[in-house]
């Protein structure tokens, strides 16, 4: 997995509350058995005319965005599906960091594991950083995971929670299932020890 | 540490830590993994790459559910091309690695969340998961069940195990009994509408009171099924008689002395008296009407003798936009009477309501009656056991005579990722548990409610109080 420790980019509003796991990657685009090229298909219906042109209320793909990796939006971003095409999708089109008042729990959980970065903020914070985005499309955002802060030029600076064994594994780019196999024999002793107790499980 | 009171869920918690660390941080055991063929191709193609076997196929089992057609002609045509190599990719990785698959032409295929109870795959006092948000489903069991994604199912194929964060608790407690018509998707709907669609994130919640006692395994997969609508990590309620009756005897529930062991144990599971939670919630069942939605979330509730919501009535601005988005998607007008809604299509099925008990209550409406000239409607069973059962039971014939198509089981309209959809603006009347926009096809509208109410919709060709049709 790629690291992630800093990242000094341009950010694109999309300011809607409950954005759900359907809405950031249709159905139709589950069908692949690859984890790449989900970018181009990333909201398609909020994103796409009927013609396949962009549409004009679609803030993150107009060119004043272009190039922004950090994505601001609402409440309870990633809520519904477990799909892991969500995050594909989002990481595909760009974006590795995300900003929210809150968000869904696997959807969070899903962003790890692919080195995005969620970043859960205050309300008020996100709807300032929302303001200063649309407002100036070209402002670059700074986010400092080991700091974990999120800083506007000399505008401002909020300070984020992580949890601090999902920040080490972002900040070196660990891979979960290298990690959980070096405590194999550990793993073992449990499993023997449950079939002992327990033999129909 | 057995001395302090317990819930169930910490109690399930403690019984899987295999390690914590100082953050508490904990690796847990798995014991139960449901595979279907949307969210593995990745993760087995990872375990290809590096190398690694799965490491417990007993605990291990995989279902065809998500992409398949549910009309007759579905062994030989798999329907487009995509989905025909995701399924063909999963009967691959399947063969390879050697983990059990209950294909299209067995009989006991359906979707995961009705397979694995139904061949008691789940149990008590297990963690199970899936790569699917409604595994939440098996936690009516008494289990700590919840969906995860593809990373993790790569983690959990590798090691059986996950690392995870504990949860907080929340008690959700349904006191009293129901009023006639009123049954276990109306009292989620209403919980749903009650805490909001992020009300449980960060939570395992339990479900608790005598309404929820009162129902059958069946309504509480439906109650626990749609806990992942409120946002909750999972959702659970605690093992008893009914639980016992029902595991007894399924191919994959615990024999002799194991049963006696495993009964023994799952008695011990319940939530000590004395234990605190986070959150504590209580709902009244007499309060509780049938329910239906207006909007694209399933937070956006209304008692079906309710009309459409105003949006400047919404205390937030935020949810007064949403609101508003919400009613020129669904093609409503505020003030509009529910019963007044009329109706293009009904889908009764999915992993919510796609159980036998949901097919019973629909056949006794619904016996003698016909479906409305204007209403498309489709019933499909949640596995080819329900299936069958519902055959030899002559429910079957009785929708086929009123005018339901009669399906072969799958995930089918719940996601439309299969040949079911709906077309721009049909708006349907769901079983379902996701009235998202777009979720049954692009620009199809969804009404989420009971299976009873979705029959009496499909009779009057409109949305309606299902009372009105059974006095």
């Amino acid at each position: 997995m790629t690291p992630f420790t800093h990242l000094n980019a341009k950010a694109a509003p999309l300011p809607m509350m409950n954005v759900d796991t359907d809405i950031i990657i249709p159905k139709q685009f589950l069908k692949t058995v690859k984890r790449t090229g989900l970018g181009v298909s990333a909201f398609y219906d909020i994103r796409y005319n009927d013609d396949g042109s962009v549409r004009d209320d679609f803030a993150p793909a107009q060119d004043a965005y272009k190039g922004a990796e950090i994505l601001v939006t609402g409440e309870n971003f990633g809520c519904g599906s477990s799909r892991e095409h969500a995050p594909w999708a989002i990481l595909d089109m760009g974006f590795r960091c995300l900003i929210a008042p809150s968000f869904a729990d696997i959807f969070y959980n899903n962003s790890f594991k692919n080195g995005i970065l969620p970043i859960t903020l205050p309300k008020d914070q996100v709807t300032q950083l929302m303001q200063e985005v649309q407002e100036n499309p070209d402002a670059t955002i700074e986010i400092d995971l080991e700091k974990q802060t999120v800083t506007r030029g000399n505008k401002f600076s909020f300070h984020f929670e992580i949890d601090p064994f999902r920040k080490h594994c972002l900040l070196n780019g660990l891979d979960d299932i290298g990690l959980t196999l070096e405590k194999s024999a550990t793993i073992r002793s449990y499993e023997e020890k449950r079939h002992a107790e327990k033999p129909w499980l | 540490m057995t001395d302090t009171p317990r819930t169930l869920f910490q109690k399930i918690w403690d019984d899987h830590v295999i390690e914590r660390d100082d953050n508490g941080t904990c690796l847990i055991h798995i014991d139960r993994h449901l595979v279907h063929e949307v969210t593995s191709p990745q993760a087995f193609e990872g375990l290809r790459m590096a190398g690694r076997p799965v490491h417990a196929l007993d605990k291990t089992l995989a279902v065809i559910d998500h992409n398949v057609s549910t009309a007759p002609d579905r062994l030989t045509n798999l329907g487009n091309e995509d989905s025909r190599i995701q399924i063909e990719t999963l009967r691959t990785n399947c063969e390879e690695f050697g983990v059990q698959l209950f294909d299209i032409s067995d009989k006991r295929q359906g979707i995961v969340h009705i397979v694995g109870p139904e061949q008691g795959f789940t149990q008590p006092g297990m963690t199970i998961v899936c790569g699917d948000s409604h595994t939440s489903t098996h936690g009516a069991f008494g289990a700590l069940a919840f969906g995860i994604g593809t990373s993790e199912v790569e983690h959990v194929l590798a090691t059986q195990s996950l690392i995870q964060s504990p949860a907080k608790s929340m008690r959700i407690t349904v006191e009293g009994k129901t009023a006639p018509g009123v049954g276990a998707k109306d009292i989620i709907l209403a919980i749903i509408g009650e805490i909001g669609t992020a009300g449980g994130t960060g939570y395992v919640i339990e479900y608790a009171g005598q309404a929820i006692r009162d129902l059958s395994m069946e309504g509480r997969m439906t109650i626990c099924n749609m806990s992942i609508e409120a946002g909750a990590r999972a959702g659970m309620v605690a093992p008893d008689e009914t639980t016992f009756q029902y595991m007894k005897g399924r191919p994959m529930a615990p024999k002799g002395d194991h049963w006696d062991m495993a009964v023994k144990w799952w008695k011990s599971l319940a939530t000590d008296e004395g234990a605190t939670f986070d959150r504590e919630v209580v709902l009244k069942a007499e309060d509780i009407a049938p329910i239906v939605t207006w909007g694209t979330t399933p937070e956006d509730v209304v008692p079906i003798t309710g009309s459409v919501p105003n949006p400047d009535d919404f205390d937030d601005e935020n949810k007064q936009n949403s609101a508003r988005r919400m009613l020129d998607y669904m093609g409503l007008t505020a003030g509009t009477n529910m019963t007044d809604i009329k109706i293009d299509k009904v889908f009764i099925g999915s992993c919510t309501n796609g159980r036998i008990e949901d097919l019973r209550v629909i056949a006794d409406l619904v016996k003698g009656k016909k479906v409305a000239a204007n209403v498309e409607a489709m019933v499909v069973p949640g596995s080819g056991l329900v299936k069958q059962m519902a055959e030899d039971e002559g429910i079957a014939d009785i929708l086929k005579e009123a005018g339901f198509d009669w399906r072969e089981p799958g995930c089918s309209m719940c996601l439309g990722m299969n040949p079911d959809q709906l077309s721009p603006g049909e708006r349907c009347a769901s079983t379902s548990n996701r009235n998202f926009e777009g979720r049954q096809g692009k620009g199809g509208r969804t009404h989420l409610m009971s299976p009873a109410m979705a029959a009496a919709a499909a009779i009057t060709g409109k949305l309606t109080d299902v009372r009105e049709l059974t006095e």
